[in-house]
């Protein structure tokens, strides 16, 4: 029937459906849809910037306004990636310069963001509106000024957890006076000091701004005067916020805090005067989302404290000394949560004010609609799991990083098989999982026969056997990513069935047992991979026997072969 | 001199752990961190005094466990935060001169050690012997000829207790306790 609509219909049709996955199915119905739906699609996710090239990109979406690209492993997040590895955007926006895009977002987490990218996209992309960094780096103050003042109506700068050189501040006095266009501007990462009074008149001249994260160095005063001129805000993110709560500059910032009455995201505190929190609590109320995970300053009661206020939260990202008893009051407070993070506030120490099973227990009872979770804890037990697996079985991405990585339940001395087994058993709908604590081979059992819709999987010190990877390939049909170190795995489990590599984005192994020769394998078998060896070892000259265990291998389905830009710690077979 | 090769002060060294350990031993277990990520060590030194302060909170802190590479998971620059932080939080004491009016000789006391006022004021009612009074806000110490004052960042003489207890560590340079009638002076001030 669709086939007799002229293409106009479809295409307005086809503008109904956003998410990328959606667009991909609808591309694959027949030719003529394919046709229409690429000349259609303005927005592009590309999950790994090596499985294609820019040209094709080009080629296939000539509509293209906005592009989304990642580049290094996921691993690369915890230094087990070479810091040249790899991912960089340049090339990307050479070609699509060289071929008249008209992009106009840019969105990159994990890539190597040169200066000169930046200024190549403020200078051609007359439209460009949006830039969203996360976990980049590669660029400078420098970069961030070119795209001040040359992006005329840029709409978004959003910096996350960037490792960004900039020692001079200079940036934020380069965007101009005729620069009102402004929605969200998120600096929060930089270390560097800014210009105080080009912040606030860049602020007072977009009207448009709902979103505005500021960095350490923007003091109490100046967050002040923001928030006067900025009422409307909907998310806001504090950088320094230490001052005497007896003091008329407290006083004032009380006052423009309650002016913002539509604040619902808040983060930050970057420094903080735990006795100063009470300025904040008339918009508690409100918030949506909360994220104290950069504020160590907070803790104990005034904790506790501010999170009664906040009823209506549904993401909270707080650290560990909040404690099991913190938790509680979560759990008490905050009934309509739905993502729980909760991180180290000491990964390497003692961990007095840690969390255990007990919060996450609390949580779990208290909080329904749960489903989303990242938790650093000190410990795990079987019955804590279960329980938590009962009580909210509407989990999405459940991540549990026990600290010391094997330990086990440490009421019953046993693996915490039985625990991730009834989390995976009891939320159908799970599409992420890390696992950590002492486990056998029996959990990937589990995970294989339960974990229908698992796309993401992380495995760290498990498992007894290759059996644990096989179970996992072969029962898990939608598994994209696969990320695993320090288990025994080997060859047997690599090329029990290589193919599958082929329906997934990525396998990550390293401190494994697969050698040499086992990857070189998988690489003769299928050459629409590219298998990587990373050797970060001082030899010069890689060890070319096969049956030398390989320290870090990284494969990925790719359309367009090996990469050149690899580093020399980088080994394509 | 020569002849001190020929002995083995090894043997005889006082020292802290069982004996037959040595040091060495213990060292290279403890530091299995392998940062074979030149990126890593470049950002975790950046900052010069973030470097000397690391340098000194490792020589004064407990042995940690053996370190695990990428473990626990958490994002670099997360944890190069929390590392400054920590460093910032906890550089080396914050130390400060404390005399008492009639003393022979000052003492020095670390401010980061106390939580509180209540702390310090006990502290120092050991270190040196004496009873402060009551505090108001009104009329400061009452009941005692000793007076605890401190000077500030502007050199001038505050008394303790009428500011927020992390304003006046950060802003505290030094303590005197007054007493007799020079305290009494200071107290009369509304």
């Amino acid at each position: 029937m669709m086939n007799y609509f002229p293409d106009e219909v479809l295409e307005h049709v086809f503008d109904f459906i956003t998410c990328h996955k959606d667009r991909n199915s609808v591309s694959l119905v027949c030719k003529s849809w394919h046709r229409i739906e690429r000349y259609s699609r303005r927005r592009v996710f590309i999950g790994n910037c090596y499985s294609i090239s820019p040209e094709r990109l080009i080629a296939r979406f000539p509509g293209v306004k906005s592009l989304t690209l990642k580049g290094k492993p996921h691993f690369a997040d915890f230094n087990l990636v070479p810091y040249d590895w790899g991912g960089f955007v340049y090339p990307w926006i050479k070609v699509l310069a060289e071929t008249g895009i008209g992009l106009e977002e840019l969105r990159l987490k994990r890539m190597v963001v040169s200066d000169e990218s930046l200024e190549l996209i403020s200078k051609t992309f007359v439209n460009f509106q949006s830039l969203v960094l996360v976990s980049c780096d590669g660029f400078s103050a420098d970069g961030l000024a070119a795209i001040a003042a040359n992006c005329r109506f840029l709409r978004e700068l959003d910096l996350q957890e960037n490792e960004v050189d900039d020692h001079r501040g200079h940036w934020l006095s380069c965007f101009p006076e005729s620069c009102t266009s402004l929605v969200s501007l998120n600096f929060a990462c930089l270390k560097g000091e800014v210009n105080l009074g080009a912040l606030e008149r860049l602020v007072s001249r977009s009207p448009n701004l709902k979103s505005l994260r500021l960095n350490r160095s923007v003091p109490l005063d100046t967050l002040q005067k923001l928030l006067m001129r900025a009422p409307q805000l909907v998310d806001l993110g504090i950088g320094s916020y230490v001052h005497d709560p007896s003091s008329e500059a407290s006083n004032k910032l009380k006052h423009a805090i309650q002016r913002c009455k539509s604040i619902m995201s808040l983060s930050g505190f970057l420094e903080v005067a735990p006795r100063c929190m009470s300025a904040i609590y008339p918009i508690c109320g409100n918030l949506t989302t909360l994220n104290l995970s950069y504020a160590p300053g907070i803790h104990g009661n005034k904790l506790t404290k501010l999170i009664q206020h906040c009823r209506k939260l549904q993401r909270l990202w707080i650290l560990d000394c909040i404690g099991d008893k913190g938790l509680g009051v979560v759990a008490s407070t905050c009934k309509e949560l739905q993502e729980l993070r909760v991180f180290p506030s000491d990964p390497f120490g003692a961990g007095n004010d840690a969390v255990t099973e007990e919060g996450l227990v609390l949580v779990s009872a208290g909080c329904p609609k749960l489903n989303s979770l990242l938790y650093f804890c000190q410990q795990m037990t079987n019955a804590a799991l279960i329980t938590v697996a009962k009580n909210c079985p509407n989990f999405i991405r459940f991540r549990l990083c026990i600290l010391d990585p094997v330990r086990p339940d440490p009421v019953t001395n046993q693996p915490l098989d039985e625990g991730f087994g009834a989390i995976v058993q009891s939320c159908k709908r799970l599409k992420r999982l890390s696992l950590s604590g002492l486990l056998t081979d029996q959990v990937f059992l589990y995970i294989g026969m339960y974990a229908e819709q698992l796309e993401m999987l992380s495995i760290a010190f498990a498992a007894d056997s290759d059996k644990g990877m096989l179970y996992v390939l072969n029962g898990c049909k939608k598994l994209r990513k696969l990320e695993i170190r320090d288990c025994p795995f080997g060859n047997a489990a690599l090329l029990e069935d290589v193919g599958k590599y082929e329906t997934m984005r990525s396998l990550w192994m390293s401190s494994c047992e697969v050698t040499l020769g086992g990857c070189k394998t998988v690489a003769e078998m299928m050459p629409s991979l590219n298998v990587e060896i990373i050797n970060e070892s001082d030899q010069t000259e890689f060890n070319l026997d096969d049956g030398q265990k390989v320290d870090k291998m990284y494969l990925y389905r790719t359309l367009v072969g090996h990469r050149k830009d690899a580093p020399e710690s980088v080994w394509i077979l | 001199m020569a002849f001190e090769k020929d002995f083995n002060l090894d043997a005889t060294e006082l020292r802290l752990g069982l004996p037959g350990t040595s040091e060495e031993s213990e060292k290279q277990a403890s530091t299995t961190l392998r940062i074979s990520n030149k990126r890593a060590m470049t950002d975790m030194n950046e900052d010069s005094s973030v470097a000397a302060d690391k340098k000194c909170d490792q020589e004064t802190a407990p042995p940690t466990k053996a370190q695990v590479v990428g473990w626990p998971p958490i994002r670099s620059y997360r944890k190069n935060s929390l590392q400054t932080k920590k460093t910032e939080a906890e550089t080396c004491g914050m130390y400060v001169k404390v005399s008492m009016d009639g003393a022979p000789y000052l003492r020095k006391i670390d401010l980061k050690m106390y939580k509180g006022y209540p702390e310090l004021l006990k502290a120092l009612e050991d270190m040196f012997k004496f009873k402060v009074g009551k505090y108001s806000e009104r009329e400061g110490y009452n009941g005692s000829e000793f007076v605890p004052t401190y000077e500030d960042k502007d050199g001038d003489l505050m008394l303790v207790g009428d500011v927020p207890w992390g304003m006046f560590i950060n802003s505290c340079k030094r303590l005197r306790i007054m007493k007799g009638s020079e305290a009494r002076g200071l107290r009369c001030v509304v």
